[in-house]
């Protein structure tokens, strides 16, 4: 506590110099702009949000969304309540959520009968940690007041990617995010980086937890007498990936000095509490050189903490980090002068994540006319903004059958395998499958196909009168009335096609098929693909 | 991208002016397929994560293979002991868990091209699978990827479904002006509309037919020519012939699919599949294991699809790829590490098999690339070049790759 409030007092001035820097760029108040920001700083816009921000002041509503623990978010708890996993500690998900019996090595690959009985009920397999996991990041997108701290959550989560299907890591990866990921999404970046470095999940996934110094030999345990060696996942993702950028000017060499450097960080029993270790008889004691940096002979762990205080401080990382959010945030291809801004704030402040934040929307850049819509919604980021734009809310099971909607469109939460996480970028989302996809998403939803999902459609048909006035209620309501005269014609159009405006067997009136289906449309839309 | 997405939108307005008008160009293109029924395809399997090529294609003869791999050396060949290598040609052998492809070999239609590689150093999955994708090796400004530029080079009007990637995302490979197509299952690909919303295909349609000209809308466009296409075709109820039996794996699945859309005579013409899991860096295993499990799924489902097609694979080449290989010598936890080159399969109709194509360089220490890797000694541009000019018909397939000078064919397709 009272090494953060030292922390705090000293670059305060820096702060101020990045805060005059943020009043020199007045924020817009149109509420074109301010739709801009809901969906880039949150999940995008509900009926009255527009409303409720210019009432408020857009400034206003940006500097409490960075100031995120201070929003009364007490309602999305609630709804978070019956995912009980959420808040258990590892030792007791590996206690609840038992791994299935090892099967015999020489018997057939198909299950025994024996064996099928010996299985755990659904509710009580491990999968069901990361279905609750899922739900719980739906429920929060579609919910929370915090959005930005939600937005954030996601994009560490997949700079600091682990795949939560990799052998342990299924235990490991709610406390990952819940402890590393989300106290930090708004904080620093270094405590990410140092916390995502100590933490069983990554420790797992990207292998460090078995890198030993050379020939070193397990002592007990069950790989008892093996002999065990270096292993170079970890060093080389976390330059790569995690701090400098692939082009960070890294060589071969840094990243096996790096894997010596890690050596002995390992996890103490993990299957039972997995917290971090260090094993002094696994490392290397040996001196190291990493980007010119050398590491005298016998640092132990301190090795490892100084790589990592040394790639914080390593300007490439600054820029990498700096491209990342400008790309979330502004555009696929970050315009360089932003990005050396953002780069130069995290330099001045070490890695505060809202003093980056705060230079991206001081920006003409973000502002500019060429970057509203400019970016493609991810899946997930599609499905809480449909779900949000017509006023709905989800229970945790229904939150769970998004998921799979999320899933279906190309981008399972948790299911990333390869350590990049998913990708930003429209060409990696914008493909056949993958748009019917969300078509087909946005018929169900809007058909209320998915149970535990209530939409307030009411306010779109308060009047039933000429089809073109519920057209324009749509329009306004979803897309805020920022439409291209295309989409408009073909949706007039629509309305006036005799197929789709017959009755319907359940007996609801023409108007009602209608709404359903021009909604489904207008969600289907190129517009609504963008953010 | 500027330049990508305007000769995308001229190509597409093009053929959205002939859709407008009838059904014409549709009418064409079952003509085209009338006139030339036996369409030529392409068939790529990527093998995502880098697999590690000393385990799949096994040089057993080479003196230094297995002091470098203390608990995961496979066994060398000998009659009766199930567990060790498959014989290729006294040198080399299959992973046990690959012996369903040895009858392939045995009939002269499997070759393997050995030691096979990117010329660019990284070991990066990321950047090394960019690369075999883009076909520019350390250029990352190219803006499609090299399967699409084969693609385009095929006579219009093309089917449609000319060009199908099988998963939920369009990979880099197929990524640019040929209007490639991605589709996670062919019984998914359509709008699901109930009879409340019937004619909603036909709105979602519409929203995508005109417009700006960008990614966005002209995938909106090919999506729904693709739609109408397959449905047409019906290809989903084709079951596997000759008894093939594919595995339920993402692997198998796709490959029963791609059968699926050859036998319809839907006019695929280069298909893409991928499967993951080769990045073993802990726990490989050897005989039986990870390693052994992921390689049982993809000579299974290799051979599945062989099976399946039967005398249809006369007009078929599959050929795999992945980014890199692995660490000649195992690491601390009994798995590899990132490597340079790899071993390609490949089989098909016209396939000169029965042989491992490229020199080899050796596994003695100072024959390694960096003292540790499986030096590269075919770059991949001049195998997917031959690969892809031979079966397409590309007159001078080294202009697929931009900046590669070229290289002579290694002869393995006739």
């Amino acid at each position: 506590m009272r090494r953060r409030a030292a922390a705090v007092a000293v670059p305060l001035a820096l702060v101020a110099a990045v805060l005059s820097a943020y009043a020199a760029a007045p924020i817009p108040t149109d509420d074109a702009s301010i739709v801009h920001a809901l969906c880039r700083l949150g999940f995008g816009p509900r009926p009255g949000d527009v409303e409720r921000v210019r009432s408020m002041g857009l400034t206003t509503w940006i500097e409490r969304q960075l100031d995120a623990s201070r929003i009364d978010d007490a309602a999305t708890e609630q709804a978070l309540a019956p995912l009980g996993t959420l808040t258990m500690s590892i030792a007791a998900l590996q206690k609840e959520y038992p791994r299935p019996p090892a099967r015999e090595k020489s018997a057939d690959p198909q299950m025994a009968p024996r064996a099928m009985y010996d299985r755990p009920p659904p509710e009580k397999r491990p999968i069901r940690i990361v279905a609750e996991l899922q739900a719980a990041r739906l429920v929060r997108a579609i919910e929370s007041e915090r959005q930005l701290q939600e937005v954030m959550v996601d994009f560490w989560f997949n700079h600091f990617n682990v795949h939560a299907a990799k052998g342990e890591v299924k235990w490991y990866v709610t406390a990952y995010e819940r402890d590393v990921i989300r106290p930090n999404a708004l904080g620093r970046f270094g405590d990410l980086l140092r916390g995502t470095a100590r933490h069983p999940a990554m420790l797992f996934y990207l292998d460090n937890w078995l890198s030993t110094r050379p020939d070193f030999t397990v002592r007990s345990g069950p790989n008892r007498g093996n002999r065990a060696g270096l292993n170079e996942n970890y060093a080389r993702e976390l330059m790569e990936l995690h701090t400098l950028g692939v082009d960070g000017g890294y060589t071969q060499k840094d990243v096996t000095e790096v894997a010596r450097a890690f050596t002995g960080w390992t996890i103490d029993r993990p299957r039972d509490a997995a917290h971090f270790a260090f094993r002094p008889a696994r490392h290397d004691g040996g001196d190291k050189t990493v980007l010119g940096l050398r590491l005298a002979a016998g640092g132990g762990q301190d090795d490892g903490e100084r790589v990592l205080t040394l790639l914080l401080r390593h300007p490439a990382t600054a820029k990498h980090v700096a491209t990342k959010l400008v790309r979330r945030f502004v555009a696929d291809e970050p315009p360089p002068a932003l990005v050396e801004r953002v780069a130069a704030s995290f330099r001045a402040t070490h890695g505060d994540v809202k003093a980056m934040l705060r230079t991206i929307v001081a920006s003409p850049e973000f502002w500019a006319s060429d970057a509203r819509r400019a970016k493609i919604k991810k899946p997930f980021e599609y499905v809480a903004s449909a779900v949000r734009a017509l006023g709905g809310h989800v229970d945790a099971r229904a939150a769970a059958r998004l998921a799979r909607s999320v899933a279906e469109m190309g981008e399972p939460l948790y299911g990333a395998q390869p350590p990049t996480g998913y990708p930003d970028r429209a060409e990696a989302w914008v493909n056949a499958g993958a748009l019917l996809a969300r078509m087909n998403f946005a018929l169900a939803l809007t058909q209320r196909r998915l149970p535990g999902v209530t939409l307030d459609l009411a306010p779109l048909a308060a009047e039933r009168t000429a089809p073109d006035t519920a057209l324009d209620r749509v329009l306004v309501a979803l897309l805020h009335n920022d439409v291209t005269a295309q989409t408009r014609a073909v949706l007039t159009a629509q309305l006036a096609d005799p197929e789709i405006r017959r009755q319907t067997p359940d007996d609801r009136g023409p108007a009602d098929t209608d709404l359903e289906k021009l909604t489904a449309l207008v969600l289907g839309s190129p517009e609504f693909q963008r953010r | 991208m500027t330049a990508m997405l305007t000769r995308r939108a001229l190509l597409k307005s093009g053929a959205c002016a002939l859709a407008a008008t009838a059904a014409a160009p549709r009418f064409l293109l079952r003509a085209a397929a009338a006139a030339e029924p036996r369409r030529k395809v392409l068939v790529a399997v990527f093998q995502r994560g880098a697999v590690d090529g000393l385990n799949m294609i096994v040089p057993y003869g080479d003196r230094d293979y297995t002091a470098a791999r203390r608990s995961i050396a496979i066994r060398p060949p000998r009659s009766g002991d199930p567990g060790a290598v498959v014989d290729l040609d006294g040198f080399f052998g299959l992973h046990p868990a690959l012996g369903l492809l040895e009858p392939l070999w045995r009939l002269g239609a499997l070759a393997v091209v050995h030691a096979c590689g990117s010329p660019h150093a990284t070991r990066s999955h990321f950047d090394a699978q960019d690369y075999m994708e883009s076909g520019t090796p350390g250029v990352k400004s190219t803006p499609d990827g090299w399967l699409s530029r084969a693609a385009q080079t095929r006579p219009t009007p093309a089917s449609p479904l000319h060009a199908v990637a099988l998963g939920p995302t369009l990979p880099r490979i197929l990524r640019g002006d040929a209007g490639a197509i991605s589709m996670a299952s062919l019984d998914n690909f359509d709008v699901r509309a109930t009879a409340q919303t019937a004619g909603a295909r036909q709105g979602f349609e519409s929203l995508y037919e005109q417009g700006v000209q960008d990614l966005l809308h002209g995938t909106g466009r090919e999506t729904f020519e693709a739609v109408r296409m397959l449905k047409r075709a019906n290809a989903t109820s084709l079951a596997p012939t000759n008894g093939a039996q594919y595995p339920r794996s993402r692997l198998g699945e796709s490959l029963r699919q791609v059968a699926q859309l050859i036998r319809a005579d839907v006019g695929l013409e280069i298909a893409f599949t991928d499967a993951g899991g080769w990045d073993t860096h802990v726990g490989q295993g050897a005989e039986q294991g990870q390693l052994a499990a992921r390689l049982r799924d993809f000579g299974a489902s290799l051979t599945a699809f062989a099976q399946d097609l039967g005398d249809r694979m006369g007009d078929v080449v599959v050929f795999t790829m992945s980014e890199f290989g692995r660490t000649v010598a195992e690491n601390g936890n009994r798995g590899t590490d990132h490597g340079h080159a790899t071993a390609m399969l490949l089989f098909g109709g016209g396939v000169r098999g029965g042989r491992v194509y490229g020199r080899w360089p050796g596994l003695a220490r100072e024959r390694l690339y960096e003292g540790r890797d499986l030096a590269v000694t075919t770059d991949f541009r001049a195998l997917f070049a031959e690969v892809a000019g031979r079966q397409l018909g590309i007159a001078n397939p080294a202009t697929l790759f931009p900046g590669w000078a070229g290289a002579p064919p290694l002869g393995v397709l006739a």
